[in-house]
């Protein structure tokens, strides 16, 4: 197949990818966004002809703004504009769990510091803060206090972005000193793992240490109708076991859309490229029989 | 502007690497033969990050700072 390679910068992750498409003997065409323009009825992009386009970008906004418009354009794209707007936002993101009925910690929004204190105050202490849009644990805070609430919020009053007078206030989840990321295309897991840290921000990125993690049958279920939540796609699909390891009880916090699998594919045994590749070949397959390419 | 350093394509001798300029030290440093323009690596002289700009000839360029919207 001929496969577009959306991008902005090429990590380990991107490497990986790059290199089982070659090896399979795919045509690969490398697409840095920064060099592009998207017009409303084409691009300078190369994207003729191509099978499908697989969005690696490590931005955000370019993501949502790229696949958007290949999409116009009618270029296959995953994964789909439409469920990276919803995994990019974690306002939207957990509107889309909780419409699942998927078990989801407790969430509120506010838009004002009094409004926001006032949601912190409801959950109790500790609650957390996070931003709605960010990855990688970063700008997150696990609130302990109402002096450390009115500190921080006041901080991020002031940070400047509008997104940061968006208050995404949750519940904290006393998870058992790690979380599970599965890796699912399309509701189908690649594989999982769990990320254990002493600190309460157990990401992968802040030096949690990762485990190859088997799904029982109640993890596989969640991993599926997340999925099938944020209308499907490659992602990276977080959980915390709720009431220790042995209960087989689950909460789903986030699913990512531009997933990341370098760790995954060290701490398990799975080669996870060639799943993801596998999966690239059945949606190129699909395409071209002009089926969606989104579950 | 991006401090940029560049070097001729250069194979070493016996190794699959590649020689290129540091471009904030001004030192030839050794990048792995199969690298790919937009990749990032660390400068093994002082850690920086510095993305891939092209390979014939090699430049390299510090890479751009983290932000807000990067991830997953």
């Amino acid at each position: 197949m001929r496969v577009g390679v959306l991008y902005s910068r090429i990590r380990k992750d991107e490497k990986l990818l790059l290199s089982e498409l070659r090896d399979r003997g795919h045509e690969v065409e490398k697409i840095d966004v920064r060099k592009e323009r998207f017009g409303l009825e084409s691009t300078t992009a190369n994207v003729a002809d191509l099978d499908l386009v697989v969005d690696r970008c490590l931005s955000t906004s370019r993501s949502l703004y790229a696949t958007k418009f290949l999409d116009s354009y009618g270029v296959p794209v995953v994964n789909s504009p439409e469920t990276g707007d919803v995994c990019a936002d974690k306002a939207k993101n957990s509107l889309a769990l909780a419409e699942a009925d998927i078990p989801t910690p407790a969430t509120e929004v506010a838009f004002t510091k009094e409004t926001a204190l006032e949601a912190i105050e409801s959950f109790g202490y500790p609650c957390v803060l996070k931003p709605v849009v960010g990855s990688w644990g970063r700008l997150m805070a696990k609130i302990d206090t109402r002096d450390a609430a009115e500190a921080i919020l006041e901080h991020k009053e002031t940070l400047g972005h509008y997104e940061h007078k968006v208050f995404y206030v949750q519940e904290f989840v006393d998870k058992p000193g790690r979380d599970i990321r599965a890796l699912a295309v399309d509701g189908e897991p690649v594989a999982a793992m769990t990320r254990s840290s002493d600190h309460w921000l157990t990401n992968a990125a802040k030096g949690g240490e990762t485990e190859s993690f088997e799904l029982d049958d109640r993890a596989l279920e969640l991993v599926e109708r997340a999925s099938n939540a944020v209308g499907g796609g490659m992602l990276g699909v977080d959980l915390m076991e709720v009431g220790g390891t042995d209960s087989g009880e689950y909460t789903v916090h986030e699913v990512n859309h531009t997933v990341e699998f370098k760790a995954l594919d060290s701490a398990t045994d799975v080669n996870v490229p060639a799943e993801v590749v596998d999966w690239l070949e059945a949606k190129a397959a699909a395409a071209a029989n002009g089926e969606e390419v989104t579950a | 502007m991006p401090i940029r350093g560049r070097l001729s394509l250069t194979m070493t001798s016996d190794t699959d690497t590649l020689l290129a300029e540091d471009p904030i030290t001004g030192e030839e440093i050794e990048l792995p033969a199969d690298v790919e323009v937009g990749e990032i690596i660390d400068s093994p002289v002082t850690g920086t990050e510095l993305e891939v700009i092209s390979l014939d000839p090699v430049v390299l360029e510090e890479a751009p700072e983290l932000e807000e919207d990067w991830g997953e």
